[in-house]
């Protein structure tokens, strides 16, 4: 068993980091996420692994400085909060273009604008559907539980690796600033300058007499080239969907009706199952793992299995709650409830969402 | 077992502190816990809280509005708060600076001087030390034993020293919390 300790989800989030063996972190304080950075400059991880930990001079800087390092096939990731991911939303998009691993993390706040410091979930659209210019898909992961903070910049890194893309870790000001019990992986030692040579034969690693020359770009002004790069884009895409849809189900196997929840959402609408089902409601939690990959295939056998009714809950105006949708095609009744810019909704106006929304009709 | 408290109270006084501490000591007994502070702009000289929930399942909401104990230290937090104790839940609360003392008459209520009593053991930061040997008597939910291992664990090894004015302080707590309302 490895290392047990009460930690905030940011901090898990930055201690993961280091053990998840990166080379840097690059990153811009704001409310609240900033315990990930000062966390990492209390921690001094150059002293323990090497790792670099770099205050940038914006959003913007830090994402570039991410762009750069992950083209030297290193392990790097980001963090912010809501307003400031959408300043890096350029530079993620050209490291998707560029097809070049990294992670970086979302504590959204909500919106839009400046808005406010308190939890939110309404950058799913920002995370699932572009949030950057171009025809491009991330993985996003959306951790629940600080364990899952710490767990997810692993999986984060392994899948950014595998399949050459940026994973984003969604959470928010609730999963940010609580503590709970998290076990800590052990160390990972970092790679040497050799081994990423080797292991990954893209990365711009300093060209060698007699080798050809890697280019890390994501421009190419011939169109035909350009069409063949986003259809080899989207055919990566599609593997990503049959192999990596990550779910958990809870009290489903009986339900007449589901809640459909991830991150803090998903534990306040945990409590309200409980709630539901000392009534006597057949109601189960169908919590999601990945946005992206969306978990279509996983509903629609649900819906085989005779769902009545779908609630879509998450702290925005109703943006999964449009996936849910597209995924039971017209099955049963969806949906949505959430309270947002910044109101976390409880358990309680979850179950009533529920009887009036969809039991109740 | 499961326990939903919610502590409140100015920020300053340790509120934060407290939960940290019952959180840690339930960690020692292999118990699942949460901890879930307001933060922002509450944080800075007004009213903090914070929900801490020690359980032998795995916890759904770390977001509750009702709670089985709530833990009050000022007036404010008691206007707020009172309404959230669970009918046959306990209220604990330190007199002191409250001019409207709870009413219900539903939950059991008990009172702890942590102010009077901090002072009088010449150090005002144990307060939230005291008030937590309060509830711990009334709510054996985590052993002393172990709330001592936890106060090891968060703290760093420089402060060891104080972990015995801190034991002294939580037992003060313990032998000096009454009930002043009796559901009987």
């Amino acid at each position: 068993m490895g290392e047990l300790k009460l930690m905030k989800g940011n901090e898990a989030l930055a201690e993961a980091a280091i053990r998840a063996g990166a080379d840097a972190y690059f990153g811009y304080p704001i409310t609240p996420q900033s315990e990930v950075i000062e966390y990492l400059m209390a921690e001094k991880p150059y002293d323990r692994t090497g790792m670099v930990v770099l205050q940038a001079e914006s959003e913007i800087a830090a994402i570039n400085m991410v762009y750069g390092a992950a083209g030297a096939g290193k392990r790097v990731l980001t963090s912010s909060s809501s307003p400031g991911v959408s300043l890096k939303q350029e530079g993620i998009s050209y490291i998707a273009g560029s097809e070049l691993p990294c992670v970086y993390a979302n504590v959204v706040r909500g919106g839009p604008g400046l808005g406010t410091i308190q939890p939110s979930q309404a950058d799913y659209f920002q995370s699932t559907k572009g949030g950057g210019h171009g025809d491009y898909k991330q993985i996003v992961l959306a951790p629940a539980s600080v364990q899952e903070m710490s767990d997810f910049v692993k999986l984060g890194f392994d899948l950014a690796f595998q399949y050459r893309i940026p994973v984003l870790i969604l959470s928010d000001g609730v999963i940010g600033q609580m503590m709970e019990k998290v076990e800590l992986f052990d160390q990972i030692p970092r790679l040497t300058d050799e081994e990423v040579a080797e292991k990954y034969p893209w990365a711009t690693t300093g060209k060698k007499k007699g080798t050809e020359r890697r280019i890390i770009t994501s421009l190419d002004l011939d169109s035909n080239k350009m069409e063949e790069h986003n259809l080899h884009l989207q055919r990566k895409y599609k593997t990503i969907v049959e192999n990596e849809v990550r779910y958990e189900l809870i009290d489903c196997d009986d339900a007449e009706y589901i809640i459909v929840a991830y991150g803090s959402s998903a534990r306040i609408s945990q409590k309200a199952v409980q709630m539901a089902r000392k009534k006597g409601i057949k109601v189960g939690l169908f919590r999601l793992i990945t946005l992206f990959p969306f978990p279509a295939k996983q509903m629609q056998e649900l819906c085989k299995k005779g769902v009545k009714g779908w609630l879509a809950v998450e702290m925005s105006a109703g943006q999964m709650v449009e996936d849910v949708m597209l995924s039971v095609k017209g099955c049963a009744k969806v949906e949505h409830f959430g309270r947002f810019g910044g109101i976390v909704h409880t358990p309680e106006e979850v179950l009533r969402a529920l009887e009036e929304k969809i039991i109740g009709d | 077992m499961t326990e939903e408290i919610i502590i409140a109270g100015f920020g300053g006084q340790g509120v934060l502190s407290m939960g940290k501490i019952l959180a840690y000591s339930g960690i020692m007994q292999d118990q699942e816990v949460s901890w879930m502070p307001s933060y922002g702009p509450e944080m800075r000289g007004g009213t903090a809280n914070v929900i801490v929930i020690v359980s032998d399942e795995r916890i759904s909401s770390p977001i509750l509005t009702i709670f089985d104990t709530a833990i009050i230290l000022n007036q404010q937090s008691m206007d707020k708060f009172e309404k959230s104790v669970r009918p046959g839940g306990v209220l604990l609360y330190d007199p002191n600076g409250i001019t409207r003392h709870p009413v219900r008459k539903d939950i059991t209520i008990y009172q702890i001087e942590g102010a009077q009593l901090a002072a009088e053991m010449g150090n005002t930061k144990i307060f939230n030390m005291i008030v937590l040997g309060a509830f711990l008597k009334v709510k054996p939910i985590v052993l002393l034993e172990n709330v001592i291992k936890g106060l090891k664990k968060s703290l760093p090894e420089r402060y060891h020293k104080l972990i015995p004015m801190n034991e002294d302080a939580l037992t003060m707590g313990m032998k000096n919390v009454v009930c002043s309302n009796s559901l009987n």
